[in-house]
């Protein structure tokens, strides 16, 4: 039971981390219909930009974190004008494509100016974690499910409770009705490039100190959160949160009792059996095209 | 004319296809027996034959696969496995690796191609990322990371493939077939069909298109032709690790089929030869040559839509030459027959709620043979879910629907237009990737169609309901430079061309200015009397009024009235509830 219970923590803080960029990548979806290839790559660059901050400049540590987020969301809005921007009136695939493109381009311009070394970071705290009954929470674990939950919240406060959130959900409903009511969707899509970036690179700076920082950190996390997508409903953002949950969860048990090697082929195996028997995901709803 | 057709088309590229065997062969036995040459070239053919699957699934239907190294790499440990570790010959153990990827690429598309276009993408990473674990971890069987070296060459009786010329010259005659026969394909039937789902999912299935099914016949061909690639691959470098098929790889490819131009085989092996020698020639950039590389990817969907093939093609573009002479006429013309007694359509109880919302609410309704039958309501009044409901895009919640005597209640578009019942759409849905000729071949094709079998009758077919309609002229433009009126005539005679017992017109008046509406008008009086049943919706009444023998008027998800057209609009309900003011005014508005 303890050996559960500890995977059961260790699992919800990387699921967590496959939330975050789940989170990032449905929000795309729905305001901009933009299925985002290069979001694994968000968290990855999220994560450089952290190194850079704390080991070359010396900067301390949170001031280093703010300075990365706001850098991440100035190159949401580059990363729009350069994938997005050009193509939008072109169909969902060109655009999927030059995410496809934008991804190879991030990783190999980070493993040009960075090198192949991984690179490792130390915690958010000094203390190694804290004993609860008969687990022991690994502070940044502890720091991840922390952070992941203020997010959330914050998300959702913005959403249903301001101003900006109802002309954000405007525009992800129906573009055209929402630019007749004055709201600049043009801006909200870029807001929410924006808004995606930052979440998808404060995922790989909580996850730097758990995993080394590689410029292949972000594909597999994609892929993961891709997949959680899915299980928990294609454009769902309460299933993207749960799905990445679960997820977590289930390859952490699945390396722990069934097979290590394996471990990332747990997500997928589970992402088609979902295909297969509840392809509309935990929340999905099953959306046919209006004749 | 057909017989010449039909012949013309049977051999149609086989002449060139032989040429270009023989000059790839001796090509291939000219070149300097240094590896390099061989290595590269050998590493090129067999890349394009698995990226002119790309052209199948993506440029031709529609759907992304990010798996073809996948598909390559089945091919490839095939081979490899089939001849190392049981020593099976070359060619038996090439079809276990294309019948592995074959099978799997079946799978996987039906696992996934029933819902919308981005779950492929999904699921075949998720197959090309478990495939790179298995092919690394179970080392029993896949060798593991180390791969497997010294794979044998083949010997077919007298011939010998072991020396590299002979190899190569293997594949390279293998990629003149697979050129030509996807080539072909994009004119076939099966073609059509495939660039019919990409354009138009619900279209095509109203078309008698099992779009299901094309979709994974599309993946399951480019499935196959990876692992075709794939086992020459093995063949020619006798060498395979898991990392030549990583998901890095697939990457390639599918620049590579983009670069070149997805719609065409030409322009996919265009795409793969200069990614193939371009890195040779960008070794000076050395690190960042990855980089340029993803940058490319995006300036290619910017600047080069089409590929480069496409930008090719686009400067030597040729005007396609009008196929003269004349053709019979549409079958249904040479007919008469006024409306007669019985019934081809019976509906009885039909209901469709959407949640809380009943947008029809037990209707029922007859249909006679040979009628024109119009639908009026005001807006809201259920009118086009009726129409959705009988062509069976939308399930209905209660009733049944006969047709022609047979129940059709639950049997999906593609089977009820096999049947005999075509339509069109309100907001127009043509097949913009493709010729106006294209279009209306699509609709002659449907299974069951007198002259389906027939290529060159088909044609003709088509030719003629553009004839009908008057638009032969304009036979090979892009349908999408038509006007919107002429892309409207293109989807009447679609479904024409199919041939139907009773054709349904989804408000064909909509956003027409008023002489395309007279035109409109006369075109149905010239298709009226020949026996076909035509289910008429719309707002103009001046149009009802004119064509219809018969009225049914919905308001609210119910039948209001039902009768000769006289009676029903003069009936206090109609009035009331359509048109709302005073019957003298309304006529006069009209």
């Amino acid at each position: 039971m303890a050996i559960f219970l500890q995977l059961l923590f260790t699992g919800l803080g990387i699921g967590a981390i496959y939330a975050l960029v789940a989170l990032g990548f449905v929000l795309l979806i729905r305001a901009a219909s933009v299925v985002n290839f290069a979001q694994g790559q968000f968290a990855m660059v999220g994560a450089y930009m952290l190194v850079v901050c704390l080991n070359v400049l010396g900067l301390p540590y949170l001031l280093s974190m703010a300075i990365s987020v706001v850098l991440m969301a100035v190159f949401g809005v580059i990363f729009a004008g350069a994938t997005y921007w050009p193509l939008r009136h072109r169909g969902g695939l060109p655009v999927i494509i030059s995410t496809i493109g934008a991804s190879i381009f991030l990783e190999n311009i980070v493993l040009f100016l960075y090198g192949p070394s991984p690179e490792v970071l130390p915690g958010l705290f000094d203390s190694p974690g804290i004993q609860v009954g008969q687990v022991f929470m690994d502070s940044q674990y502890l720091s991840i499910l922390v952070a992941a939950t203020l997010l959330v919240v914050l998300q959702y406060f913005i959403f249903e409770k301001t101003l900006l959130g109802k002309k954000l959900q405007a525009t992800s409903q129906d573009k055209e009705m929402a630019s007749l009511l004055g709201i600049p969707v043009a801006a909200m899509i870029l807001f929410t490039f924006s808004y995606s970036a930052m979440l998808g690179g404060i995922a790989g700076m909580l996850v730097a100190p758990v995993l080394f920082v590689s410029v292949g950190m972000g594909g597999l996390i994609a892929l993961k959160a891709f997949a959680a997508n899915i299980i928990g409903g294609y454009g769902s953002i309460p299933g993207a949160i749960l799905g990445g949950l679960a997820l977590g969860v289930a390859e952490t048990m699945g390396a722990a009792y069934i097979s290590v090697p394996y471990k990332d082929a747990f997500a997928f195996a589970m992402l088609l059996m979902f295909l297969a028997v509840r392809p509309q995901g935990l929340f999905g709803e099953k959306i046919s095209e209006k004749a | 004319m057909s017989v010449n057709l039909a012949s013309a088309r049977l051999w149609r590229g086989f002449p060139q296809a032989i040429l270009a065997c023989v000059a790839v062969v001796a090509v291939a036995f000219m070149l300097p027996s240094e590896g390099y040459y061989l290595n590269i070239l050998m590493q090129a053919v067999t890349y394009a034959i698995a990226v002119s699957g790309l052209v199948v699934v993506l440029g031709y239907c529609g759907q992304i696969s990010i798996a073809q190294a996948a598909f390559f790499g089945l091919g490839a440990y095939g081979v490899a496995i089939g001849m190392v570790d049981y020593h099976l010959g070359f060619f038996p153990a090439w079809l276990c690796g294309i019948g592995a990827a074959g099978l799997l690429g079946v799978v996987l598309g039906l696992g996934s191609l029933r819902l919308g276009g981005h779950y492929l993408a999904m699921v075949t990473i998720s197959f090309q990322q478990i495939l790179t674990l298995f092919l690394t971890n179970w080392l029993e069987f896949t060798h593991g990371p180390d791969g497997i070296r010294g794979i044998p060459r083949p010997r077919l009786g007298p011939i010998s493939f072991e020396g590299g010329h002979a190899f190569l010259a293997l594949c390279m005659v293998t990629l003149v077939i697979v050129t030509l026969a996807v080539w072909r394909l994009k004119t076939g039937r099966l073609g059509r069909a495939m660039q019919a789902v990409r354009d138009n999912e619900l279209a095509a299935g109203t078309c008698g298109i099992n779009v299901f099914a094309t979709k994974v016949i599309a993946f399951g061909l480019s499935a196959v032709l990876g692992g075709i690639g794939g086992g020459l691959f093995a063949g020619g470098f006798q060498y395979i690790s898991p990392d030549q098929f990583s998901f890095g790889e697939s990457i390639v490819l599918l620049t590579m089929a983009l670069l070149g131009g997805v719609q065409s085989p030409f322009g996919s092996l265009i795409g793969t030869m200069v990614l193939i020698i371009l890195p040779e020639w960008l070794r000076f950039l050395k690190e960042v040559y990855l980089a340029v590389y993803g940058a490319a990817v995006i300036l290619i969907m910017v600047f080069l839509p089409d590929g480069l093939w496409g930008l090719m093609l686009e400067r030597v573009r040729k005007r396609a030459k009008p196929i003269l002479g004349d053709v019979p006429k549409l079958p249904l013309l040479s007919q008469t027959g006024a409306a007669r007694t019985d019934f081809v359509l019976t509906i009885e109880g039909l209901a469709k709620h959407f949640g809380g919302l009943k947008a029809l609410d037990g209707i029922s309704l007859a249909v006679r043979r040979g009628s024109v039958h119009a639908l009026i309501g005001p807006n809201g009044s259920g009118k086009s879910t009726f129409i959705n409901v009988i062509t069976g895009l939308y399930k209905p919640t209660a009733g049944r629907v006969v047709f022609a005597g047979q129940d059709i209640t639950h049997v999906p578009p593609y089977e009820r237009n096999r049947a005999g019942l075509a339509r069109t759409f309100q907001n127009i849905r043509v097949f913009r990737g493709m010729t106006v000729l294209e279009n209306v071949m699509v609709g002659a094709e449907r299974p069951g169609n007198d002259v389906a079998e027939n290529p060159a009758f088909v044609v003709e077919r088509a030719l003629a309901a553009l004839d009908f309609v008057g638009l032969r002229g304009d036979a090979h433009r892009e349908v999408g430079a038509l006007s919107y009126g002429h892309q409207r005539y293109v989807e009447i005679a679609r479904a024409l061309a199919a041939t139907p017992q009773m054709l349904l017109l989804d408000e064909p008046a909509a956003g027409l200015n008023l002489t395309e509406k007279h035109e409109l008008g006369e075109l149905l009086k010239r298709l009226k009397g020949h026996g076909l049943t035509i289910l008429i919706i719309d707002h103009d009444m001046k149009l009802v009024e004119q064509v219809a023998d018969h009225i049914t008027v919905l308001n609210f998800g119910k039948r209001i009235a039902d009768g000769m057209p006289k009676d029903v609009l003069n009936h206090p309900d109609v009035i009331a509830a359509y048109l709302g003011e005073p019957q003298e005014a309304a006529g006069a508005a009209s």
